[in-house]
């Protein structure tokens, strides 16, 4: 049914985009590291050495009842619910950040378990819903 | 129905059936935009802002589907020669250029209150950068090459390649940490977007869809006529 031409521009066509496609999935392989946004406690945990001169982004959870707040600085701690970081921070955080909530932190790690943010930004989830609805959620749930 | 798109068959396209759907889209964006802005309730941590959604999600799942449909034709025009496809696309690829900016402008006014930043090069926003810069590439090679089957070719392939780019872009959320959050909406398992906010979205994605539909139908009209212009004057 297909005429030679069409089949021979078909077999071409499949060709380039498989080329194309193993070359995007190598050039993403090799840039991993450039676009991952942030690095979870986790995986600071399971890093060989940690580079206290580079600049970084850890995310995850606000810990329950861990914020600690002062006139110009916080202090909390980010989890992802296997491992935890201390954070300090100076300055103002996002209307959006708060207990249990998602969270980025800029800054530099001092060893595994403390980490210095210089900027702090909210994470925000999936979930959209109403208040009233939150509230009966959270009714139901005590 | 798809001989309706046919070249003799768009040029014999009258005002009216514009003119009906411009009536029918005005309906829905506005209801739409009523159910948006006043019925619906503001979420429980972003407040108001979550409206802002009801513009930027429908934009991005134009935009992408849209290139989607140029990457396609593309494909079916190297291969088969079919005439109009290129002028189909080439008509597309202007809304589709807009609407990827349009989301990214409000996902950016959404960003600052909400994440506390306008901007971040995060796997999402940057591949969605990435896309915006096919669109322009595409629409540049169809206003600077002057040769229409170069300028068919070369687009082509274009929007081939960045056929690449739209798995990345929806699955960055899921393959990497990104700012951005995953997606509400999914194939596979019930939203995690409330059906009050789920109803407005779907709403305004019907009335920017029927709007696109109405641009694209002028347009394509204007580049046949082009077309079969240019053919005479050689």
């Amino acid at each position: 049914m297909l005429s030679k031409r069409v089949k021979s521009k078909i077999v071409f066509l499949i060709f380039l985009m498989t080329t194309a496609s193993v070359a995007f999935f190598f050039i993403l392989k090799s840039l991993e590291k450039n676009v991952v946004y942030f690095f979870s406690p986790t995986e600071i945990y399971d890093m060989s050495n940690v580079a206290s001169e580079e600049r970084i982004r850890i995310g995850g959870l606000v810990k329950e009842k861990s914020v600690i707040k002062s006139q110009t600085s916080v202090k909390f701690i980010i989890t992802d619910l296997k491992n935890e970081i201390n954070v300090s921070y100076n300055g103002v955080v996002p209307n959006l950040f708060a207990e249990g909530k998602g969270v980025i932190a800029e800054g530099y790690l001092r060893d595994k378990k403390y980490f210095v943010a210089n900027s702090i930004l909210a994470k925000h989830d999936e979930n959209y819903m109403p208040p009233e609805v939150i509230k009966a959620l959270e009714k139901s749930n005590n | 129905m798809f001989k309706n798109f046919f070249p003799s068959k768009i040029l014999s396209l009258n005002n009216n059936l514009v003119s009906n759907l411009l009536a029918v889209m005005i309906l829905v964006i506005f209801v739409g935009l009523i159910y948006a802005l006043f019925l619906s309730p503001p979420d429980y941590i972003q407040g108001d802002s979550v409206r802002i959604m009801y513009v930027h999600v429908p934009s991005s799942f134009i935009a992408l589907g849209i290139f989607g449909i140029i990457g396609i034709f593309s494909i079916l025009n190297l291969i088969f020669k079919i005439k109009f496809l290129p002028l189909m696309a080439k008509s597309l690829a202007p809304i589709g250029f807009v609407f990827s900016l349009i989301s990214i402008v409000t996902g950016s006014l959404w960003g600052k209150p909400t994440w506390g930043i306008w901007w971040v090069w995060d796997a999402r926003l940057t591949s969605m950068v990435i896309l915006l810069f096919f669109y322009i590439a595409y629409i540049c090679v169809w206003q600077f090459v002057n040769n229409f089957e170069r300028a068919n070719k070369i687009s082509s392939v274009i929007s081939i390649v960045g056929l690449f780019n739209l798995p990345v872009i929806k699955y960055s959320v899921d393959w990497w940490n990104t700012l951005h959050q995953p997606s509400s909406i999914t194939l596979t398992s019930a939203p995690t977007i409330h059906y009050s906010m789920l109803i407005p979205l779907i709403i305004m994605f019907f009335g920017m869809a029927i709007y696109s539909l109405i641009i694209f139908l002028m347009r394509y009209k204007t580049e046949v006529m082009r077309f079969k212009l240019d053919k005479k004057k050689k």
